[in-house]
């Protein structure tokens, strides 16, 4: 995201000027830490079991789309959103809805599409899904974060409200949808056997092929369209931006409109991936989003979605050594090794 | 129901509601005063209620207990032969202390940062605390849970009237935290506090160092909760970690502290009656009104109407200055760190 306001760097090459216009530009600081990762990496290899890294890919895909929305939204918005969790499980919980109770009206039922454990309603919940998030998050900025950002609230203000957003979203789907689990309707399926021992569920090759395809759609809308260079030039000087023209408000907009749609569809494919549905699985996430967004630098998309890989082939590989359940736990200590180490993330730039 | 019964409700209830104002002190040093964004409540109140339990609880039996093998004991035999009572107060020392550790762990890598980092942190470790005592079967019994914990001078009145005596208990240790932390924040030092919850950056220009002033005020104020923890295990005398869930134990305590006024002790206090009222009567009340996930929705409801319209909270915080100060500018929104 700070591509736009830097200077051109005399001796940018080719792979370098694209490296930069991802926002990734290389400093001998990102450099070491690059490749201190990569030796530790390379270190543990021959310990390594390489399905783990392909679950981790797999998680690592869903994290993508949620934390890119919340570095987006941090960065332009200067709000770290506590809620971004919540409209993950919202997304879910809506697709759910539409899946459940809608669909099967209309005579569309089904699960086990193709080699996936589940069927073509999912697949036209999740853009549903995705408009109805995606308007809920420019509704609540509307009601709310518009009235602090114009009366100039302090960020504790801003989050502290997100906080209760948060709360609130969480309380509106226990109350509708009850705090039991829920699942999609699904059939199970083989999975894929590789050589080494890796095995690959379909339902994960779909989550990683979605996530790439929803990231390139972001990076052509960053970097190609009127509204991407908006945001960007938002995220990196707010002030400047309007006065040179910009309409905020258009940019706000389309912030929390890519943020929710990102988010819907980061919690429809959490659901297909645990296989469940539960009103906190959105809380319980934002340890990993957070710890992908600050790893990658706050307001960096390609930052949070690196971070996001990072953050989520680690807390797989984990579990080859450690209990499961410290998963979440071993994105906490990510964050913590990030903030002590380089606390502006591997990409950032402004603390 | 009998007016006995009334009167046992109640005293309950106030037992409740002032252990959870320990907590809203606990958070006025870190919020109210200080503006530091605490999210993660529940880790400090599971680590105070822990470290409590786990120093005064008898051991675990072996035939009852396979996994868990830590348990304590020190209350009996050990090196401090005190018996329970002695150690109830130790106990609430060592949750105080353990939390206070935690607190300048975390406070001294997150406060040198952006203010955002430090909320987050503090999430990771109400959740991390949780995991722990979930998976650590040998050091609190896991998702089974720690019980047998002791009552404090639980042989001077009778079970059934126990609670006529914690209430008291519980009253004077809330007392003199509350003196506590009002000395504190009245003194120059809570002056820096607040000064650097208005502007940080001119306090630091003033020659205060902003990063020590926040490390300990965050020390402070999590050491109140982890006294918090330590007065609640000993009350309800069963701990789980499903009990240290975000809604009862970080939410909770924020709504209460919004509602009584950031930056006003006696509001904090107040605020946590008034919402544990709230929240204790309307189970009372018929169909959705009493639904746990409807009263989840009216917290979050309630503190963003709060931010929006009074984010200093609805009591405010009282300032001798208003008077001093011309109309201009103390005719300003009487708010919190905003």
């Amino acid at each position: 995201m700070h591509s736009v306001s830097s200077q051109p760097q005399n001796l940018a090459g080719p792979s370098r000027r694209y490296l930069r216009r991802l926002g990734l530009r290389m400093s001998p600081g990102r450099i070491s830490a690059l490749l201190a990762a990569g030796l530790l990496t390379l270190g543990f290899l021959p310990f390594i079991k390489l399905g783990l890294v392909v679950n981790g890919l797999i998680l690592g895909s869903v994290i993508a789309l949620g934390a890119i929305g919340l570095t987006l939204v941090y960065g332009i918005l200067k709000l770290g959103n506590f809620a971004h969790g919540d409209y993950m499980a919202l997304g879910a919980y809506v697709a759910f809805f539409i899946v459940d109770g809608v669909l099967p009206r209309v005579g569309i039922e089904g699960a086990g599409l193709g080699p996936f454990t589940f069927g073509f309603p999912v697949l036209i919940a999740l853009p549903l899904a995705a408009v109805v998030v995606a308007l809920g998050a420019i509704a609540l900025d509307w009601l709310i974060y518009r009235r602090l950002r114009d009366r100039a609230a302090s960020t504790a203000i801003l989050m502290m409200a997100s906080l209760g957003v948060a709360i609130a979203i969480r309380g509106l789907v226990q109350l509708i949808w009850s705090g039991e689990t829920q699942h999609y309707p699904r059939e199970s399926r083989q999975v894929y056997h590789l050589p080494m021992d890796v095995r690959i569920p379909p339902d994960g090759l779909f989550v990683a092929v979605l996530a790439v395809i929803l990231v390139a759609g972001v990076y052509a809308l960053l970097t190609y369209t009127k509204i991407g260079k908006a945001m960007r030039a938002t995220s990196d000087n707010p002030t400047l931006a309007l006065v040179s023209g910009i309409n905020t408000g258009r940019v706000v907009w389309w912030t929390w409109g890519i943020g929710g749609a990102l988010a819907a569809v980061a919690g429809v494919l959490l659901a297909v991936v645990q296989a469940q549905l539960l009103p906190i699985m959105g809380w319980k996430f934002l340890i990993p989003l957070f710890a992908a967004v600050i790893l990658g630098g706050i307001g960096n998309p390609y930052g949070a979605l690196i971070g996001a890989l990072i953050v989520g082939v680690s807390m797989e590989l984990s579990t080859q050594w450690i209990n499961p359940s410290y998963k979440p736990a071993v994105a906490f200590a990510i964050m913590i090794g990030v903030l002590l180490a380089r606390p502006r993330g591997i990409f950032g730039d402004a603390l | 129901m009998d007016i006995g019964g009334v009167i046992d409700y109640l005293i309950g209830f106030a037992i409740m509601a002032m252990i959870y104002a320990v907590f809203a002190l606990g958070l006025n040093v870190h919020w109210g005063f200080t503006g530091l964004f605490n999210i993660g409540i529940a880790g400090f109140f599971a680590l105070g209620a822990y470290t409590a339990a786990l120093l005064t609880s008898p051991p675990p039996d072996p035939d009852q207990f396979e996994d868990f093998i830590f348990g304590g004991n020190l209350a009996n035999h050990g090196l401090l032969d005190l018996g329970v009572d002695a150690w109830f107060l130790l106990g609430l020392a060592a949750a105080a202390l353990v939390c206070g550790l935690v607190a300048l762990i975390i406070g001294t890598i997150t406060l040198r940062l952006n203010d955002d980092y430090l909320s987050i942190a503090t999430l990771g470790i109400a959740e991390s605390v949780r995991f722990f005592f979930l998976n650590e079967k040998w050091a609190a019994n896991g998702s089974k849970g720690l019980y047998r914990i002791p009552k404090f001078l639980g042989d001077v009145v009778a079970p059934e009237s126990y609670d006529y005596l914690y209430v008291v208990v519980v009253l004077v240790v809330m007392l003199i935290l509350f003196a506590a932390v009002q000395r504190a924040v009245r003194s120059p030092w809570g002056r820096v506090l607040r000064a650097i919850r208005e502007d940080e950056v001119a306090t630091a220009a003033s020659g205060k160092n902003v990063f020590h002033f926040k490390l300990q005020a965050f020390v402070l104020g999590s050491m109140v909760m982890g006294i918090g923890g330590a007065l609640f295990a000993h009350h309800v005398r069963f701990l789980s970690p499903l009990t240290f869930d975000p809604l009862l134990a970080t939410f909770v305590i924020w709504a209460m502290l919004m509602v009584g006024g950031s930056g006003n002790n006696l509001g904090a206090i107040l605020g946590a009656f008034v919402v544990w009222g709230v929240w204790a009567g309307t189970q009372f009340l018929p169909g959705v009104l009493s639904d746990p996930s409807f009263r989840l929705l009216m917290i979050g409801v309630l503190i963003v109407t709060i931010m929006l319209l009074r984010p200093g909270g609805l009591l405010g915080e009282w300032r001798r200055i208003v008077e001093r100060r011309p109309a201009s500018v103390a005719g300003r929104d009487p708010a919190g760190p905003d």
